[in-house]
């Protein structure tokens, strides 16, 4: 990592570390109502004020923080092994189940990520498990397709050759002899698809399918922020500025990540 | 597309949620959810249901909004137009930003000028378009008052929804342009033009400008797809009426009709803009038919 990028990326996670920091020290509930501090400013008690309910700002912050990265965390992880198991089994497999996969998986690419969240979101009903059920049935995909190329490039090398001839099972040679060989672009293709399920979580709360009040998420803070902003705009700038720092952030280290591990995103 | 409109078909009638429960609220009378199921034609099997949805798309009868009780289709038809002119200026102006910034980028590779910007195009990535759109709303119509809140009936309303949508457009295509550019740059085409002594400035623009376009054509077409996704969010910020803020409105209100046409039209235009980009690429650079 170059030294301006390293210094990007401190600066961009110095904003979401401070907010994680303060609120902790302050020791503030997020759901605690105040309706004598309602949309207080900047002050001792609130650090960055109150919202229309007299809630803490920045505990509420430090909750949305913590959802998203949680959100993003279990959403890449669960859609990447989803989507590694089926590129790797149509790659490896070839023929009808190779097409059937992937045709499913053309399917799924045909729509607007954004749009099939939304809907599945508002289908399933709002909370954090249907959000994130929704991002994972979305996210998935860019893995199988990225697994099932490298596979198909590793397939017939000599060492997995040997292994075949070895007798090694299935599982065996993908979990030992191809998944450190094509862990590489996963790696990157998760760390930018950290940054995608960021805004995403974030996105569809703003529009009323995720995260339901009274919990708080940065999206849902925009939203509010957004009604009252005329009145305080901080309810509106703070968790976006947040959200973009945190952004930001992770796709640095996914740009840093890729140059790196000298990583082509080209899926054949 | 048919594998569009099977999966729009399905994802609305097998997630979980019962669409009569949304309609009518969960305390309702058993005899009125009956008669709703009915009038809805959900109590016939799922596969006769979807029978009749397929023989409606093709024949024009795409039901009638549980809402307003008027035709999807129509409904539909008449957003399109205030979503294809917001679509249109949005990325009309993120290639009058994306292409000179990523010549510009190209030209100073690994110098400041080219830092400043990927930085621009890194933070046009990393920018919530929910958020962009507020801030945008709060300088420029609030605060200098220069533009309308929102809605389309004033003059400049389309500013800062196109530009809301066009940023990240723009980044995505200024990094590809740049790539682009520098990657024709090493090709063995402008390494002999410059054997020959042409100049650089016409190398960069005959020369590499034509090679570099097969990749950015591409993108922009993609992009042409992607763009309906982003105006989802753009229009409910700014309350521009047009297809995305009509799927919103439906989802909201659980008009399970009025969502699947909705999905099945930006979904299928979705599809066509990558035809649209596969086929520039086979028409642009000849060496993909032969792969």
């Amino acid at each position: 990592m170059s030294e301006s990028t390293r210094n990007m990326v401190v600066i961009c996670l110095l904003f979401p570390l401070l907010v994680l920091i303060a609120a902790g020290l302050s020791g503030l509930d997020g759901h605690a109502v105040d309706l004598d501090a309602v949309l207080s400013g900047s002050g001792s008690t609130h650090l960055l004020g109150t919202d229309a309910l007299g809630r803490d700002v920045l505990a509420r912050l430090s909750e949305g923080l913590q959802l998203s990265l949680m959100v993003g965390i279990i959403v890449v992880l669960f859609g990447s092994m989803v989507g590694i198991a089926i590129g790797m089994l149509a790659g490896w497999m070839g023929g009808w189940v190779d097409a059937l996969l992937m045709r499913f998986t053309d399917v799924v690419l045909s729509f607007p990520g954004i749009l099939l969240a939304i809907a599945l979101a508002a289908m399933l009903g709002p909370g954090v498990e249907n959000l994130m059920m929704a991002l994972i049935a979305v996210g998935w995909v860019g893995f199988a397709r990225l697994s099932r190329a490298q596979v198909l490039s590793f397939k017939s090398v000599p060492f997995v050759e040997a292994a075949v001839a070895n007798g090694s099972g299935v599982p065996y040679i993908a979990i030992r002899h191809l998944l450190p060989n094509i862990a590489a672009p996963l790696l990157v293709e998760a760390s930018f698809g950290l940054a995608s399920v960021i805004i995403g979580e974030a996105g569809l709360s703003f529009l009323g399918v995720g995260v339901q009040p009274p919990d708080a998420s940065l999206g849902t803070m925009i939203r509010e922020g957004t009604r009252l902003m005329l009145v305080s705009p901080s309810l509106v700038i703070w968790p976006g500025l947040i959200l973009f720092s945190l952004v930001m952030a992770v796709n640095l280290l996914g740009d840093a990540l890729r140059d790196k591990l000298d990583v082509r995103m080209e899926i054949t | 597309m048919l594998g569009v409109a099977t999966l729009v078909f399905f994802l609305l009638h097998l997630v979980p949620g019962d669409p009569v429960d949304a309609l009518l609220g969960e305390m309702a009378m058993p005899a009125d959810r009956e008669a709703l199921r009915a009038a809805l034609h959900l109590d016939d099997p799922i596969l006769t249901q979807y029978g009749n949805y397929l023989v409606g798309l093709g024949s024009g009868n795409w039901g009638e909004s549980l809402v307003d009780h008027r035709q999807v289709l129509e409904r539909i038809v008449e957003r399109v137009p205030a979503t294809a002119e917001l679509a249109a200026v949005s990325l009309i102006l993120a290639v009058m930003i994306a292409l000179p910034l990523g010549y510009w980028a190209a030209r100073h590779a690994g110098h400041k000028e080219d830092v400043a910007a990927m930085g621009f195009s890194l933070i046009g990535v990393s920018i919530p378009n929910f958020w962009l759109g507020p801030v945008l709303m709060l300088i420029f119509a609030v605060g200098l008052g220069w533009v309308p809140v929102s809605g389309m009936d004033q003059p400049g309303s389309i500013i800062l929804p196109a530009v809301t949508l066009g940023t990240a457009l723009a980044a995505v295509l200024s990094r590809m342009a740049r790539s682009s550019w520098l990657e024709a740059m090493s090709t063995d085409a402008t390494r002999t033009a410059r054997a020959f002594g042409i100049s650089e400035r016409r190398i960069w623009w005959r020369h590499a400008a034509r090679l570099a376009a097969v990749p950015i054509v591409t993108m922009f077409a993609l992009q042409l797809g992607a763009v309906l996704g982003g105006a989802v969010i753009t229009e409910t910020v700014f309350d521009w009426p047009g297809l995305g803020l009509l799927t919103i409105e439906a989802i909201q209100r659980r008009d399970y009709p009025l969502v699947q046409g909705c999905v099945l039209v930006i979904a299928s235009f979705y599809v066509l803009a990558n035809l649209l980009a596969d086929l520039l690429g086979l028409w642009l650079d000849p060496r993909q038919r032969h792969v």
